[in-house]
């Protein structure tokens, strides 16, 4: 067949808005086809093209964060932020990139070089992973894969290796204190990031993410979506997402392993030049996925949030409430200072993981009472009771007011 | 005994008194920050910051730093209040100051440097020299964009470069300005007033002298 029978062939709803972010696979694919490729060619070839658009996107979204960022921080400090390069300082990240590239390349002399050049590189790979398995749009899913969160989960896991790497490759204390603090804390906080997961995955019963997004479609009484969220088992484990999230994507309250205050950078204290810019790059990667999976959990993914808004192409509002998850990340950046190391892992330990397990329950509650008032009766106060007990009771009236150090003192 | 027990501790933070809903200073802290970036957008009062090569902060009167000299009127070199008497030079703790006098072909001082130069990588900025000038001409300067690529000719000034007007004197420190162009003008007053009292003693002298001369002249004649 020729390209334009192919063309012809192809599905109208090619050319929609809907179908957009996909056309330059679908284009390649068909242009691959009329030339008589074999099909696993053709496969492989719009696989290419698919992750390229992903990571297109969201290399610019880094770029455009990065800018946006700084200039949310500044205005909460009453400061008007980068504005010197381009209109508004539009052109800060192009400067900041050529910065980075023209910089030293600076590797220790006791250092493992081998590891220290590997593990910047490797950092910027499980996000990208991650990001792949994503649903953006109802035709936007890069790869689909049937057991997309358990793949999601598995890759983003790889991170610990390369902080790891990266602390133990510099021959230097504060990079290993550093990665010391980041395996400790990713390693806490993974747990009840994928316990809240759960629930989730037993109401809808698969582990594939559009089939995820897609239990969340229709609206209660008219006009509340269908999200998890709005369900009392979702509103807990949404929230203790979103807290271990932020300590998953390294940031702050929780950017213990870069506090710059104690120990330079971390894991990044001996990294220059591009190698540090792509540390940033795999962290930034890292917040985009972790946020993009929350909101696919319990945010809807791409449904609309308003019944009668099906004209706007759905992968536009995955990346608006993306936008709007990553600027309450900004925002709680600019307000809280970071928590000290024993309260992050009492915070992990004591009251998220507690409450994560609660969760699993609630959702069944919910799932047999099949939603409605029963579900709310029953599954409110297992919720709430504990909820209580855990922050009033344990974590304020037993939480010891000083702290010992058992070294330090003696 | 226990090592720890002499160990001072801080005492502990007050306990918050009133039960309040957990999480609710965090939500506090949120609205702060959220009327920060809110009201940035259109709050000028807020935005402390000088976007700086745009616009300046005004300096104080009290800012001081490397020296400048003071001429009157319009002409930096007729005008320059400086008479080289090198007392700055001499002075001047890091010796940043060199004055060489000007003098017409007959080697008599014409009452003014020929150069004054001052090196301004030297100078301390400690304003002893205007403090010990007796002819108010070397003040202190308000200038502080003074970077250069060139760092030995770039930083010594010479008097082309010193010499400012007092108009430029009263503009950046008014006060201090007033008070010596009104010292001076009294001063100039008083030296015109006795001056003038001299001259007009001289005259009288004369005319009494050409009276007696007058008066004795004729018995001079009929002698």
């Amino acid at each position: 067949m020729t390209l334009l029978e192919n063309l012809q062939h192809a599905n109208p709803a090619l050319w929609s808005p809907e179908w957009l972010p996909r056309l330059p696979q679908r284009l390649v694919e068909i242009l691959l086809q009329s030339c008589g490729a074999p099909d696993w060619l053709v496969t492989l070839a719009g696989l290419f093209v698919a992750a390229g658009t992903v990571v297109g996107v969201f290399l610019s979204a880094f770029a455009l964060l990065s800018l946006i960022e700084r200039k949310t921080l500044a205005r909460a400090q009453n400061r008007i932020g980068p504005n010197r390069a381009g209109w508004f300082g539009i052109l800060q990240p192009v400067a900041d990139g050529i910065k980075m590239l023209t910089k030293e390349d600076i590797v220790p002399a006791k250092a493992e070089w081998l590891l220290h050049l590997a593990a910047p590189i490797l950092i910027v790979v499980p996000p990208i992973l991650a990001l792949g398995v994503i649903p953006y749009g109802r035709e936007w899913v890069p790869v689909r894969v049937e057991l997309g969160l358990l793949f999601f989960f598995a890759v983003g896991t790889l991170t610990e290796l390369s902080v790891f790497m990266a602390g133990w490759a510099s021959g230097s204390k504060f990079p290993m204190l550093g990665a010391m603090r980041a395996i400790s804390q990713m390693v806490s906080y993974e747990l009840p990031l994928m316990i809240s997961a759960l629930g989730v995955i037993m109401v809808t019963g698969s582990l594939s993410l559009p089939a995820i997004v897609a239990h969340q479609a229709g609206f209660h009484l008219g006009f509340i979506p269908a999200w998890n969220l709005f369900t009392p088992w979702g509103l807990s484990a949404g929230l203790i997402f979103y807290v271990a999230s932020i300590a998953e994507a390294n940031r702050c309250p929780f950017d213990l392993p870069e506090g710059e205050s104690e120990i330079v950078a971390g894991h990044m204290t001996e990294y220059s030049g591009f190698k540090y810019a792509l540390f940033f790059m795999g962290e930034y990667l890292g917040l985009f996925s972790i946020a993009g999976l929350g909101v696919t959990l319990f945010l809807g993914g791409w449904q609309a949030p308003l019944p009668g808004l099906g004209l706007v192409p759905s992968w536009i509002w995955f990346f608006a409430k993306l936008a709007v998850v990553i600027m309450s990340y900004l925002w709680i950046r600019a307000t809280f200072p970071r928590v000290r190391i024993d309260q992050l892992m009492r915070f992990a330990w004591l009251c998220l993981i507690p409450m994560a397990l609660l969760t699993i329950p609630a959702a069944a509650i919910w799932h047999y009472a099949g939603g409605g008032v029963l579900g709310w009766l029953a599954t409110v106060p297992l919720l709430l009771i504990p909820w209580v007990v855990l922050t009033v009771v344990y974590n304020r009236r037993l939480a010891p007011t000083t702290r010992s150090y058992t070294f330090a003192d003696s | 005994m226990d090592p720890s027990s002499t160990i001072q501790r801080l005492p502990a933070p007050p306990q918050p008194r009133r039960w309040s809903l957990p999480g609710w200073g965090l939500i506090q802290g949120l609205g702060v920050t959220a009327l920060n970036i809110v009201q940035s957008y259109y709050r000028k009062e807020r935005m402390t910051t000088v976007q700086y090569p745009e616009e300046r902060a005004p300096i104080s009167p009290n800012f001081r730093n490397f020296p400048f000299l003071c001429y009157d009127g319009s002409d930096p070199v007729a005008g320059l209040r400086c008479t080289a008497c090198s007392i700055c030079e001499k002075e001047c703790p890091p010796q940043c100051i060199y004055i060489v006098l000007d003098r017409d072909e007959n080697g008599k001082s014409l009452k003014r440097p020929r150069i004054f130069d001052i090196d301004l990588s030297v100078c301390m900025n400690c304003g002893i020299c205007s403090e010990v000038c007796p002819f108010d001409s070397i003040y202190m300067d308000g200038e502080y964009e003074l970077s250069t690529d060139d760092r030995f000719g770039g930083l010594l000034f010479g008097l082309d470069r010193l010499s400012k007007s007092a108009d430029y004197h009263m503009q950046l420190r008014p006060l201090q300005a007033t008070e010596i162009a009104t010292r001076r003008k009294a001063d100039e007053d008083k030296k015109l007033a006795a001056q003038a009292a001299k001259l007009a003693k001289a005259k009288a002298d004369k005319e009494k002298k050409d009276q007696e001369m007058a008066e004795s002249q004729p018995e001079g004649e009929s002698a």
